[in-house]
């Protein structure tokens, strides 16, 4: 495939489009103007995986921005997917961040509406949503396919200067743990008929659920429109699974796992260990083109998981795979 | 009102139920159980009638302390008035705190009609409060705190 | 109706303790429904006021007025209108429309606000009021059947749920707060209508809101 025939020429896309099986990282920006940070956080990174999701004021914490750590994470050779949430920027400021990163190099977004403020460290601003996490994708994809912003002016400079679009490959997010259940796989097809070209789901610990719900998803072929990246946290300990079991909304974690956890010796070992395994399980389910290994604050371990499950060396050719 | 020490005597409002409290406060007469004078009783149908600002009214017009007096539980002569009214003076205890009023200045207790003698006893004690927090409100360390 | 609670006693004695001759004055519709402004919370209001002066030494002569609506020029009669000219501050627990019409009716009193202004909302029981409407300016309802995740979402999400349903309730208040795309599955699913849960909505016209800047509407039609 030529360059001219992707979306946005990102390594992520040319992963996804040839066939392989991706893997995805996460790098969560410092709360502070720490560069080093950044730099040492995605060399543990870059070999390891295809491309990393740099978060955007993740759990509602004021951070460095997605796009400037993004270029950080660019600068030492780690390709970031930046994420955009509808929670604190309108559609003038997400659009002109949009075009801004473009020109910067960034090919990937993801869209999300992102955690509510009230859970956050600045928890007495204002909200934003002036468009929700859908429309973002919506918007994302009129900018690149129509050349148009969500007013339905042309991106150009004037009239007679040249139609300069954002060339960028567009991600969304699936939770198929949340409530309604019954509702989340249209609205990942909404997502999909929106314009989402690839999607990172929630973490995954209940497999016995995810399947159900990649069923459904297959029944209704959508595995076939978009690129499904399943999302995969190591556990640290029991106790932590204890933890989000009983507190994290949207997340949802099967008795055995936490019996598993703690009845190991060395329960950190165990938490990678069955996360490998689920790792490899999802290689082999159909509908899933790859992994999305969300290790925030434990970017270290991320090249030893990827070893363990064999996922290295990420590819680097991009031939089509049949 | 003053005693011979000269302080002055507290004034207290117990706003009675007919049913119950008043009926044990006769009682408590008949019997001759003795009782504070310093308690002027307001008899009312069913302490359900109580409401925020009655109790506010009275510490208006001059009351020192404040209580009502309703049915035991369970026993309301109109069901859930004695709870009714429980919840209106807890309401009513916040109004007088944000106001600088010591919130134990009012109370209510639940007082069965045959029950002289706890009438009697609930009356001395509480009118014993009130002298006791009138007391510290006059010592010169408290009256300092309070002008400023 | 509008939904108001009482500001805390402090903030509101601050506010109202160097008046002279002050006029507590409550509204008779939303707020006395809702229980923040009316005659019952006028009169407490006043009391503590009075006590509250008693204990400090002020000299704050209060008097107590309510009237049925501080939001309709034609029910500030000649009563009210007297006891406001009379008073050097106003206290009013009309809302805050109240509170701005008496400013622009009366520009030589001071009028302090003694409610804080919340939301439009119904009755669930007495004592407990719930949002139910933003005052967006495009009503939206007929594409929700009836629940609208402008108000009733935490994030105003247009197109479904967002990871923080769980078990009905919305990961922001889950003691209290329903989630407005669980409620609206529901309803769908009631009406038969799961179809529709499909369809896309494109981002909301924002100008008919207060983003447009302060609105007002005219009708030509009752105009005298």
């Amino acid at each position: 495939m030529s360059e001219e025939q992707y979306k946005s020429g990102s390594r992520l896309e040319q992963v996804l489009t040839s066939g392989n099986f991706a893997l995805t990282g996460e790098l969560g920006p410092p709360k502070s103007a720490d560069r080093e940070t950044v730099e040492k956080k995605a060399n543990l990174l870059k070999d390891s995986v295809d491309a990393a999701n740099i978060t955007d004021n993740q759990t509602a914490i004021v951070r460095m921005s997605s796009w400037g750590a993004g270029l950080i994470a660019k600068e030492c050779g780690l390709e970031p997917v930046m994420q955009i949430t509808t929670r604190d920027r309108n559609r003038l400021a997400i659009q002109s961040d949009v075009i801004g990163a473009a020109a910067m190099g960034i090919k990937n977004i993801l869209c999300i509406s992102g955690d509510h403020h009230s859970f956050g460290n600045h928890p007495t601003s204002r909200i934003v949503h002036d468009i929700d996490s859908v429309q973002l994708i919506a918007t994302l994809k009129k900018m690149r396919d129509e050349k148009k912003f969500e007013s339905g002016d042309e991106i150009r400079n004037t009239k007679k200067s040249e139609l300069i679009e954002p060339r960028i490959f567009i991600g969304a997010a699936a939770n198929p743990f949340a409530d309604p259940m019954e509702f989340r796989v249209v609205r990942l097809a909404k997502k999909i008929n929106a314009g989402a070209d690839f999607i990172q789901t929630q973490v995954i610990y209940d497999m016995e659920r995810f399947k159900k719900w990649m069923d459904e998803v297959r029944d209704q072929g959508l595995h076939e429109k978009t690129y499904i990246l399943a999302g995969i946290t190591p556990l640290k300990s029991a106790k932590m699974a204890q933890y989000m079991k009983e507190n994290v909304s949207g997340i949802a974690i099967p008795d055995h796992v936490v019996e598993r956890l703690s009845e190991a010796e060395d329960q950190k070992a165990e938490g990678i260990n069955i996360a490998v395994e689920q790792m490899q399980e999802l290689k082999n389910m159909e509908g899933i083109s790859g992994v999305h290994l969300m290790a925030i604050g434990a970017e270290k371990s991320v090249p030893g998981i990827a070893e363990q499950a064999g996922f290295l060396p990420r590819p680097t050719q991009y031939e089509k795979i049949s | 009102m003053e005693s011979e020490a000269g302080e002055r005597e507290p004034v207290i409002i117990a706003f009675c139920c007919h049913y119950c409290a008043f009926t044990a406060a006769d009682l408590a007469g008949t019997m001759r159980q003795q009782y504070p004078t310093n308690i002027r009783i307001v008899r009312l149908p069913c302490t359900g009638k109580v409401y925020v600002n009655m109790l506010l009214e009275a510490f208006v017009d001059g009351a020192d302390g404040v209580m009502v007096a309703g049915c035991e539980e369970g026993s309301c002569h109109f069901l859930e008035g004695n709870y009714r009214a429980k919840k209106r003076v807890n309401y009513a205890k916040q109004k007088i705190e944000e106001v600088g009023i010591n919130p134990e200045k009012l109370e209510m207790y639940h007082i069965g009609a045959s029950e002289g003698p706890l009438f009697a006893r609930k009356a001395r004690e509480f009118t014993e409060r009130i002298r006791k927090l009138m007391q510290e409100e006059n010592e010169p360390e408290n009256q300092i705190q309070n002008e400023k | 109706m509008i939904i108001a609670e009482q500001k805390p006693f402090k903030e509101i004695y601050e506010s109202v303790k160097d008046s002279e001759k002050l006029l507590v004055l409550g509204c008779g519709t939303c707020v006395t429904v809702c229980m923040a402004g009316g005659e019952k919370e006028v009169g407490v209001l006043a009391n503590q006021i009075r006590l509250a002066a008693g204990k400090d030494g002020g000299k704050i002569e209060v008097t107590e007025h309510t009237i049925t609506r501080q939001c309709d020029e034609e029910f500030f009669d000649e009563g009210a209108s007297e006891k406001i000219k009379e008073a050097d501050s106003v206290l009013s627990l009309g809302c805050g429309v109240g509170v701005q019409h008496i400013v622009q009716l009366y520009p030589d009193v001071v009028v302090r606000p003694g409610v804080n202004t919340q939301f439009y909302g119904a009755t669930l029981q007495q004592g407990i009021w719930t949002e139910r409407c933003a005052g967006c300016g495009e009503c939206v309802l007929e594409r929700f059947e009836g629940i609208c995740p402008i108000a009733r979402c935490s994030k105003s999400l247009m197109n479904g749920p967002c990871g923080g349903s769980s078990n009905g309730m919305c990961e922001v208040d889950p003691e209290n707060t329903e989630c407005a795309w669980q409620l609206i599955y529901d309803r769908m699913k009631r009406l038969n209508k799961l179809d529709k849960l499909m369809d896309y909505q494109p981002p909301k016209d924002w100008s008919h809101d207060r983003d447009g800047g302060p609105r007002s509407v005219s009708r030509e039609d009752v105009l005298f």
